[in-house]
């Protein structure tokens, strides 16, 4: 494994009087695939947003590609141009293209021109496979087309390692297999990613690691076979048991 | 003389209409500066209450808070007359044309930043998520992302109430603004005779039909496909 893209150590986060994460340390080499499991409330999506600072973790420290997140004098804006994230609910701004969704912080971040921008944003929608849906506004796509468009408006800014919230939950059935083939495309680019998600098909065919969270700490961590076939911890047993019933 | 003939003598007049038609087309060209004035200036700094509102910045919160609420709760008359009546014992005198316009920009500048404020704040916190975590920073969501969403949402309750703020020009007639209600009274009292009264509510017909036409048409533009 090479040097490490994410370094997340002692993060904690409070939501008031909530404790949410109670000390979370993560370390995601380059093009690693992490997988982050547990119950709802454990702090998964939390830990996800604290890494690029949606959430503004109450104590830690947080490297991403060398760059120190918390550092007041870390401009943050720049740093989170390299850390994609795709949403549960996609968040596209409605009252553009899919072209003009990818196109956006390509020319107001990035600085490209119009036309370059452009040029990029057709290539990313080509990798996402909607070429010939740029044109079109997200109410016009079905969800996992939109899902895609946002992946391409993540990797058209080519980020150092994105960030998945979810990416399939508010998908209908028949629709997640289009999203989930985009990450496997990502990951065999050598995209280094991290997903917060149940599609437990998935992790264990793709994922490098599984990270299982609960009550706001990693409790167990390893190859997703001996996650799922060997998990040690009772807590992890008793998840990966409720998941498998289904 | 019929009823009907009546009728029409007493409240279209033809020669009393002719002969005053020049004050009601002069009070026209007042009522359109005063509406211009108003929609402009009175748009524009409730836009701008909207936007330092955005900024989160508490004590200027409360004082922006505090602005618009007393100009929505104020009937717009009080406002006038406070102005022109009130303010030479501070000092400064405005002319009636000026308390007119100030007074109803202040109230629509108030109106108008509770709806563009409730359009910002309607936009869903992923959009500014999605647009923050791609690198672009509070100004750029904002201009990028938000508003142009915001304005669509804001257009029919903004142009209602700049309608119905615009017409509160005719309140200009009590400080003395020659504006159309204003000319048509007097012509009314110098004529012993209503017409000038119908003409001035046709004057004002032709001046705001159009705008409510166009404000239709601009909200189905605006609409975008969902």
């Amino acid at each position: 494994m090479t040097h490490s893209i994410v370094d997340a150590r002692a993060i904690h986060k409070h939501f008031g009087t909530l404790h949410v994460l109670k000390g979370v340390d993560l370390k995601v080499a380059e093009r690693e695939l992490v997988f982050v499991i547990g119950p709802s409330g454990s702090g998964k999506s939390t830990l996800l947003r604290c890494l690029n600072r949606l959430e503004e973790p109450s104590s830690g420290s947080i490297l991403v590609d060398g760059i120190d997140m918390l550092d007041a004098r870390t401009d943050i804006n720049h740093a989170r141009r390299r850390i994609g994230m795709v949403f549960q609910s996609f968040n596209l701004y409605p009252h553009m293209t899919a072209l003009g969704n990818v196109t956006l912080a390509l020319r107001k971040v990035a600085g490209k021109g119009r036309s370059e921008a452009e040029a990029l944003g057709r290539a990313a929608l080509e990798r996402v496979g909607l070429a010939d849906r740029a044109g079109h506004t997200p109410g016009q796509l079905s969800g996992g087309q939109q899902q895609r468009v946002a992946i391409a408006r993540s990797i058209a800014l080519e980020p150092r390692v994105m960030l998945f919230d979810e990416p399939t939950s508010a998908l209908d059935p028949e629709l997640v297999g289009s999203v989930l083939e985009v990450m496997r495309g990502l990951r065999e680019s050598g995209m280094t990613m991290i997903v917060v998600s149940h599609e437990m098909g998935f992790a264990r065919n793709a994922a490098d690691r599984v990270v299982f969270m609960d009550d706001g700490l990693i409790v167990e961590q390893g190859p997703p076979a001996s996650i799922f076939e060997n998990p040690t911890h009772e807590r992890t047993r008793a998840f990966i048991g409720q998941i498998q019933r289904h | 003389m019929s009823g009907w003939d009546k009728f029409v003598d007493t409240f279209f007049n033809a020669k009393v209409m002719w002969k005053y038609l020049p004050d009601i087309l002069s009070g026209m060209v007042v009522t359109i500066e005063l509406a211009l004035l108003i929609v402009i200036t009175g748009l524009a700094a409730g836009l701008a209450l909207a936007l330092l509102r955005s900024l989160a910045i508490r004590p200027l919160n409360w004082l922006i808070i505090f602005v618009v609420d007393l100009f929505r709760s104020l009937p717009p008359l009080v406002i006038i007359v406070l102005m022109y009546f009130g303010l030479p014992y501070a000092g400064p005198a405005p002319s009636g044309f000026v308390s007119t316009w100030l007074s109803l920009a202040f109230v629509l500048m108030a109106f108008s930043e509770e709806i563009f404020w409730a359009g910002i704040t309607s936009i869903p916190k992923g959009q500014w998520e999605a647009s923050r975590s791609t690198g672009l920073s509070f100004g750029q969501t904002l201009f990028n992302v938000v508003l142009p969403q915001a304005f669509r949402l804001t257009i029919p309750p903004l142009t209602n109430r700049t309608i119905s703020i615009t017409k509160g020009t005719a309140l200009g007639t009590v400080v003395a603004v020659t504006e159309i209600l204003g000319q048509a009274s007097s012509a009314m009292s110098n004529s012993y005779n209503p017409s000038p009264l119908m003409m001035g509510a046709a004057a004002y017909v032709v001046l705001f039909l159009p705008v409510v036409i166009a404000a239709r048409w601009i909200e189905t533009k605006f609409a975008w496909k969902r």
